[in-house]
């Protein structure tokens, strides 16, 4: 058994199991409900802009883009504008492309031999990851969004409109969600990957299984809640306008699933800022990403650049005199 | 060693699946083949760079400095804050794998530490370990540190490093693929910087630094023989054309400041490029007036310096600006080089400049304003040629390359750390008919390094060399095999020297050709006697015959 992916499940198990017995049997509602949903929001919001901060802190001192085409150069040749920015305008482009589409992850091929023809390296599309990942984080933002109607009252059109968008593929009651299926299968999805393509396998870590459990987790408890035990909604929503209107209420009838999964978001968001996680912030700051390439158009200034010892021509002149000015070379000093 | 092992033998020991274990408890194992030899220590002290002395990597004593883990952990402190590029990849990275077999050194040895995001959690193993929140929680636990990817910093780790921080070409091609743009030529950089502070360098990268910072150049040519070479040169462009080249040297008061990798006067096929460049010079002058110098001060374009730290660069780098001011040229000319480019275009102008004294590039013979490299004010070889070819300012006889069947070899460096992508191809085009891409996965940005790049082209490293520029070569079979392509063009000296070694191992039916070795044999310089032979004193084509 490999220990890197056994010890974050049974982990999330174990974490699973302490808030639902926690609450099913001694009865800490109000620390599994109130106490650390709290205290993960502090951190999350704390750690996330100390992360930022501490990114933000650090200089810029090169200006490296990673140009993907054509650069500006001579008038008649025509420029990528996105892949190779030159102007703001176009960085912006490149980075709501990067942001929202994932366009390097699109790129993405597989390299492979071909045994049976002279060993050659060939190379194809391989769109799974990209598909994965674009399915996991949109289907999870759709699940987040969703989830506003539980902290707003009255509920915006706008969220019910995006409830009925989501519900559109009406199988059974209560209504199917689309999202929330989407979230949990591609979080299947990147969890195989992770452990049976042996590369990825390979480079996984602990820190790599565990947010992928415990999303696991929270989705599996929310699909549980919705769809088979069918939990106190109005409870529910009681219990968390109580939350965001800072005067939290231990609502009657509600069970351990629902603490479990509150417990498990809570940990999602205290664990985010320390881990890598943090790609969602550092996407935007990433250098050679949001830098325009027109470093020899536009001088960068370097914040620490210092002065450093040369070979100043004199210097080498000195070394070299007589042997340049015997070969005829001009030279500044003639001895 | 690869001189016995045959091509196809080593292709069939290549495995891309890694097998079982944790890749943190395998220690390394320095193979003789894979790796280069260390710095001398004289070459370390001429720049006065820390902690030179004679040391052995095969062997288990590395000499290092009493405090070497505090130096590093140090070192390690500063360049966070330094770097803002550095403090986020450490960060970020979600080992999605997307980069694992985008590396050609993973391609072609199959080592799962060449694997890109393997390489930068080698060192971002001990950032985990040693500056964050989730290792100080963790340590608690038994076995926390393992729990949060982290690892002390040992003389293991610190070989490992060194292995495998010197087998990566920078170049770049993780991180087209990277979601969030990590690029593991910034970690490698970063982790060469902090292998110097302990004295760490190889020799391939060391001695011609130190050639540099004295001699001017990386092959520590002295100016008289560099004038001696470029002279010889020209009786070879004499006996072929009939036309005496006259190149200028440290020439006061000229147009255009030239500097090229020393790498095209000293070594074949460069050398033929750099004929090509004598023979454009002497073209512009006669027809147009056009007063270009060399330099023996600046007489490198390359900088080892990139591949130590970039404190080195900017020292090696200052002399381009500080020539072009004492010689009082109106802007200086880049030759055919790759990570001098890189330099020149995202680094120089920063660390060295701003060149306020010299002129905005414009080119004298079609006006056209080189807007791109207004500030400094450095332009590159093929935007000069491409654009006088535009403006119908050269006679070119194509012909004389018809026996030429090409393709493009994108270096790394201009072409993800600059995008100088067309400007070759429309060079190429002009001087010769048949061209021919390589299959896109494997050109323009997504190009295929030669494997030798960022200092690795020693001759005691030949199998990492070969099996690190499998990729591209089997990229060129693919069209030699499919359109009988039998040139390589490129516009890299490093290129030139190591692709013609890596041609002559996977493809020796393709020779290597700079861009304006193929400008130089097409020219038709005014007063030139009917030329029988090209530039490699072949002869041309159609007349084969009358040699005999």
């Amino acid at each position: 058994m490999n220990q890197k992916y056994m010890l974050p499940l049974a982990g999330v198990f174990l974490l699973f199991l302490l808030a639902y017995a926690g609450v099913e049997g001694a009865g800490l509602q109000w620390f599994f409900g109130i106490v650390i949903p709290y205290l993960a929001v502090i951190a999350f919001i704390w750690g996330f802009v100390n992360r930022v901060m501490g990114w933000a802190a650090s200089a810029v001192p090169f200006r490296i883009p990673t140009t993907c085409g054509q650069q500006k150069s001579l008038p008649w040749i025509k420029q990528n504008c996105i892949d190779n920015p030159d102007k703001a305008s176009g960085v912006f482009i490149r980075m709501l492309l990067e942001i929202f589409l994932f366009r390097s992850l699109f790129r993405n091929t597989k390299a492979a031999f071909n045994r049976n023809e002279k060993n050659k390296l060939t190379y194809s599309w391989e769109i799974f990851l990209w598909v994965g990942a674009l399915a996991f984080h949109y289907a999870f933002l759709v699940v987040i969004v969703r989830h506003l109607r539980f902290f707003l009252e009255p509920v915006p059109a706008c969220l019910t409109f995006l409830e009925f968008m989501d519900g559109i593929v009406q199988i059974g009651l209560p209504g199917i969600f689309i999202s929330g299926i989407v979230l949990l299968f591609a979080a299947l999805f990147l969890l195989a990957r992770r452990i049976f393509d042996a590369k990825v396998s390979y480079i996984s870590l602990a820190a790599d299984y565990f947010p992928l459990f415990l999303i696991i987790g929270i989705a599996v408890t929310g699909i549980a809640m919705r769809y088979f035990t069918k939990v106190d909604i109005v409870g529910i929503k009681e219990f968390t306008m109580g939350l965001v209107t800072f005067h939290p209420v231990i609502p009657a009838g509600v069970g351990g699933l629902f603490y479990a999964h509150v417990f498990m978001v809570s940990l999602l968001f205290a664990y985010f800022p320390m881990s890598k996680l943090m790609h969602m912030g550092g996407i935007f700051l990433s250098p050679t990403r949001n830098m325009a390439n027109n470093t020899r158009a536009k001088r960068h200034v370097n914040p620490w650049n210092y002065a450093v010892d040369v070979h100043t021509y004199e210097h080498y002149e000195d070394h070299f005199r007589e042997k340049m000015i015997e070969a005829g070379l001009p030279v500044d000093k003639k001895e | 060693m690869s001189d016995e092992l045959k091509p196809d033998e080593l292709l069939d020991k290549i495995d891309h699946t890694p097998s079982g274990g944790d890749w943190m408890d395998s220690t390394v194992q320095i193979r003789p083949g894979m790796y280069c030899y260390a710095a001398k220590p004289e070459s370390v002290q001429t720049l006065g760079l820390p902690n030179a002395r004679a040391w052995n990597p095969v062997e288990d004593d590395w000499k290092l400095p009493e405090n070497w883990q505090e130096i590093i952990h140090n070192g390690i402190k500063e360049r966070l804050e330094r770097f803002r590029t550095f403090k986020i990849f450490m960060d970020i990275c979600v080992r999605c794998g997307a980069c694992a077999d985008k590396c050609h050194f993973f391609l072609g040895t199959g080592d799962p530490k060449n694997m890109p995001v393997l390489r930068a959690e080698l060192l971002r193993s001990v950032y985990r370990n040693d500056f964050t929140a989730a290792a100080r929680l963790l340590k608690f636990l038994p076995g926390g540190d393992r729990l949060a990817g982290g690892r002390p910093m040992t003389l293991d780790v610190l070989k490992e490093w060194w292995y495998y921080f010197f087998q990566c070409t920078e170049c770049r091609r993780c991180s087209v693929f990277c979601p969030y743009g990590i690029d593991t030529a910034e970690i490698t950089i970063m982790g060469r910087e902090l292998l110097n502070l302990l004295g760490l360098n190889i020799d391939w990268i060391a001695t011609p630094v130190s050639n540099c910072y004295q001699t001017g150049n990386h092959l520590g040519i002295q100016p008289h023989a560099f004038k001696d070479m470029l002279e010889f040169f020209t009786e070879d462009i004499e006996e072929i054309t009939g036309v005496n080249v006259e190149p200028q040297f440290n020439k006061k008061g000229a147009d255009i400041l030239f500097i090229t990798p020393s790498g095209d006067v000293f070594a074949d096929p460069g050398t033929y490029t750099c004929q090509g460049y004598l023979i454009l010079f002497k073209y512009l002058k006669d027809k147009y007036g056009l007063d270009v110098t060399w330099s023996t001060y600046a007489s490198e374009g390359g900088n080892f310096g990139f591949f130590t730290s970039h404190e080195t660069m900017k020292r090696l780098n200052a002399k381009m600006y500080a020539e072009a001011r004492r010689l009082g040229v109106k802007w200086i000319l880049g030759g055919e080089c790759g990570h001098m480019w890189r330099v020149i275009h995202q680094y120089m102008d920063t660390m060295n400049g701003p060149a306020d004294f010299l002129e905005e590039p414009v080119n004298p013979i079609t006006g056209t304003k080189f807007e791109n490299a207004k500030s400094t004010k450095m332009v590159h070889i093929t935007e000069f040629t491409a654009d006088l070819i535009k403006h119908g300012k050269l006679e070119l006889d194509k012909s004389r390359n018809a026996n030429r069947i090409m393709t493009f070899h994108d270096s790394c460096n201009p072409s993800r750390g600059m995008g100088l992508l067309e400007e070759p191809r429309y060079v190429i085009k002009n001087v010769c008919d048949n061209f021919f891409e390589m299959p896109e996965n494997t050109i323009r940005e997504q190009t295929f390094c030669c494997g030798s790049g960022a200092g690795l082209n020693a001759g005691e490293n030949i199998e990492l060399r070969m099996a690190g520029g499998l990729p591209r070569a089997n990229a060129v079979k693919y069209v030699h095999e499919k359109f009988g392509v039998n040139t390589l063009g490129t516009i890299c000296a490093i290129d030139r020297a190591a692709l013609s070694t890596l041609m002559e191992y996977w493809v020796p039916e393709v020779e290597v050709y700079g861009i304006h070795e193929l400008v130089g044999n097409a020219l038709i310089l005014p007063g030139e006697h009917e030329r029988e032979m090209d530039l490699r004193m072949e002869p041309l084509p159609g007349k084969e015959d009358e040699d005999e």
